[in-house]
């Protein structure tokens, strides 16, 4: 789970990270009042929206007095930007931070990361800040500096100042980094994020470091023992079908094409996915109705769906292994019945009593075509959503 | 012969007393497996489905001589679980539980290395050698015994690889479900060398998914060891976008890593024969198989 900038330096403030002074404003009015609030002479207001790049969209400006902070909050709250991380719709902005200017003499990168190949958290370090990370990764990756922590995630003080020293910064500012990694390191362990990042950190003129933006990522298994962390969530920032879809309990993503796919587990909803796309069909979702896959989760599963507009036919796959077909295709003529299902459907099921569960499908009377593969059932529902809207 | 287990496996099943553990232990004995023991701290003396149920592991180790633990206790007390297991000296843990923090899952396998416990999982179907014994939560009937290994990150997306394979006659050595999570037990290449030194097994499947680079490892140790048996790959996920978690914990592109084009690539690169359309994986393996 993500959150904002402002969330994350609030984080990082409490676990003693430096960051800039700095309000929230929902106005320009409000963000005048920060300003005022505030010392200057300087401030930048940013736009808060889950993705990177804002400042080259016109989410992030510096300002010289309140006036031109409220003048840009007015510009950036409700604009729609876009950035390369958020595709070519952009994303509403509806918060703006306002914050204290830094003067700033040069400027780091330090992340502490999941590293899933060696199994551990990792701290990374680059003395080239402010830059994309994978970019720097790709041209200069002599650039990075990197020390993976033990299975109690702590790191010791020496792995922070190779880090820092790596980094070209003077003794006494490695002094303070130390600290503030062995920090960032608490915080990633105590509040279970798999990505802390601070990009850039900045030495000040005064040569202080201070985080001058911060992004962070928890693990949603572990949501349960944070609630201040679950409490973060931003709505706003999820796909209103998604979200439904979370409401129901079905695990859902929406893609851009036009072929709704229920499937039980996620491994074959991904392989539906892929099958459809290899029909030269488009599929419009990922949506994995779990191992039980009975009836309410069937009838869950059409509402969002069908509430996708780009919908035009639903290929539903369903390998029963313990769980019966015969109970899995009353659940799915049932829950066509009460959504009163227009739209072509093809299902495929597999497992213990077929042939039952292909019977009901038959006998119900309804417009459902069955396939005996994936292959075909892919095949048969890309014929059918062929040539424009059903 | 087979990986991992075998007719003679005795199994402790931690959770035993829970909805899940109770409905799975009784289509694990009906499969045959041997269930000696079950564990719910604080539920010891009982007996269910004639299993006899203990405070702790190494209790019921010391009594039944348990080798194997399948855990299906709560997400949020299965990393202990495990640990339990490793400490009281059972060699094979397999952990069905989904939505362990990961961050837990690093602490554990940190003290597995100290132990030498071979986990599976977490978030896994199990382990199962047709025939012998079924450990977890895979539907036995679709398995026939043979010599096929067969290693998958995925659940319903295995039992539909394995019958495929079982109605194109291919029976299979063992089928390990290693789970869909970002830091799991045994991985791809651990599983391959236990298949290479497997008589029983003439062919590996290789089923993966987007995310990690386990397959990629997977196709380095092939190449590089110039592995002695074929190898069947598929790769799932190929229409996810980025950055979104595919249901799996695991299943995630992040920027420009866990691709799987990347990892179709590196397979086939290494010799591995990669199917591109899982409908048609059962027929290509048996294509190739009878030559």
């Amino acid at each position: 789970m993500n959150i904002h900038e402002y969330q994350a330096k609030t984080l990082l403030a409490q676990f003693g990270v430096p960051v800039p002074r700095g309000l929230l404003a929902e106005t320009p009015a409000e963000a005048r009042q920060a300003a005022l609030q505030i010392p200057g002479p300087v401030w930048v207001v940013k736009a808060q929206i889950h993705a990177g790049g804002r400042g080259k969209g016109g989410g992030v400006v510096v300002c010289k007095s309140p006036d031109e902070v409220e003048a840009a909050a007015a510009r950036i709250i409700g604009m729609q930007l876009v950035t390369h991380q958020t595709g070519p719709q952009g994303k509403k902005v509806h918060k703006a931070w306002v914050e204290q200017g830094t003067n700033i003499a040069r400027e780091l990168y330090l992340a502490v990361v999941l590293d899933r190949g060696a199994q551990c958290l990792t701290v990374m370090a680059s003395p080239d800040g402010g830059m994309d990370i994978e970019e720097v990764a790709a041209k200069t990756p002599e650039r990075i500096f990197t020390t993976r922590l033990d299975g109690g995630h702590r790191i010791w003080p020496f792995q922070a100042r190779a880090l820092l020293f790596g980094c070209g910064l003077t003794p006494a500012q490695v002094n303070a980094g130390t600290a503030l990694l062995l920090n960032l390191v608490r915080l990633a362990a105590e509040k279970d994020a798999v990505l802390v990042e601070i990009n850039p950190l900045a030495v000040t003129a005064e040569g202080e470091l201070m985080a001058l933006d911060g992004k962070m990522d928890f693990d949603e298994s572990a949501l349960k023992r944070h609630p201040d962390i679950a409490a973060l969530e931003d709505p706003e920032e999820c796909d209103p079908l998604e979200r439904k879809a979370r409401e129901l309990g079905v695990n859902y993503v929406r893609l851009s094409g036009y072929v709704g796919t229920m499937v039980n587990g996620a491994g074959l909803a991904m392989a539906t996915m892929d099958a459809i796309k290899q029909a030269g069909a488009e599929p419009a979702n990922f949506l994995d109705a779990g191992g039980g896959a009975n009836e309410q989760m069937v009838a869950a599963g059409f509402e969002v769906m069908l509430s996708d507009p780009n919908v035009r036919g639903i290929l539903i796959n369903i390998f029963g292994g313990i769980l019966r077909c015969d109970i899995v295709a009353q659940g799915v003529v049932n829950a066509a019945r009460k959504v009163d299902l227009k739209l072509p459907l093809v299902v495929r099921l597999e497992g213990t009593n077929v042939e039952e569960g292909r019977r009901i499908l038959r006998e119900s009377g309804l417009n459902f075509e069955t396939a005996a593969s994936m292959s075909e059932a892919a095949h048969k529902i890309a014929a059918l959503t062929a040539g424009g809207a059903a | 012969m087979s990986i991992l287990v075998n007719a003679h496996t005795r199994v402790l099943v931690q959770g035993l007393t829970g909805r899940e553990g109770m409905f799975h232990t009784e289509q694990m004995q009906a499969y045959g497996t041997r269930v000696v023991a079950g564990c719910t701290p604080g539920k010891g003396g009982q007996s269910v489905l004639g299993v006899p149920v203990f405070n702790t592991v190494a209790e019921a180790v010391q009594q039944t001589g348990a080798d194997a633990s399948v855990i299906f206790v709560p997400s949020a007390v299965a990393a202990d679980a495990i640990c339990e297991a490793a400490d009281a000296g059972i060699g094979l843990v397999i952990c069905i539980t989904e939505h362990i923090p990961v961050l837990d899952m690093v602490r554990v396998k940190a003290r597995l290395k100290a132990t030498g416990t071979q986990l599976v999982g977490p978030n896994c179907p199990g382990v199962i050698s047709p025939g012998k014994c079924k450990i977890g939560i895979m539907p036995g009937y679709i398995h026939k015994q043979g010599n096929i290994g067969l290693i998958s990150r995925s659940g319903t997306l295995t039992y539909e690889a394995v019958h495929q394979l079982t109605s194109q006659g291919l029976g299979q050595s063992t089928c390990v479900g290693i789970g869909g999570d970002p830091v799991p037990g045994l991985y791809f290449t651990d599983l391959l060398k236990m298949f290479r030194d497997d008589p029983a097994t003439q062919a590996v499947c290789l089923i993966g998914e987007i995310g990690g680079d386990g397959e990629e490892l997977a196709a380095a140790y092939i190449k590089e060891s110039a592995y002695p048996k074929p190898v069947f790959g598929f790769i799932a996920g190929l229409t996810a976008p980025k950055g979104k978690r595919m249901g799996h914990a695991g299943a995630i592109i992040s920027g420009s890593k866990g691709r799987g084009e990347d990892k179709i690539a590196a397979l086939e690169d290494a010799g591995v024969k990669v199917i591109h359309e899982l409908g048609l994986l059962g027929e290509t393996v048996a294509r190739f198989m009878r030559g």
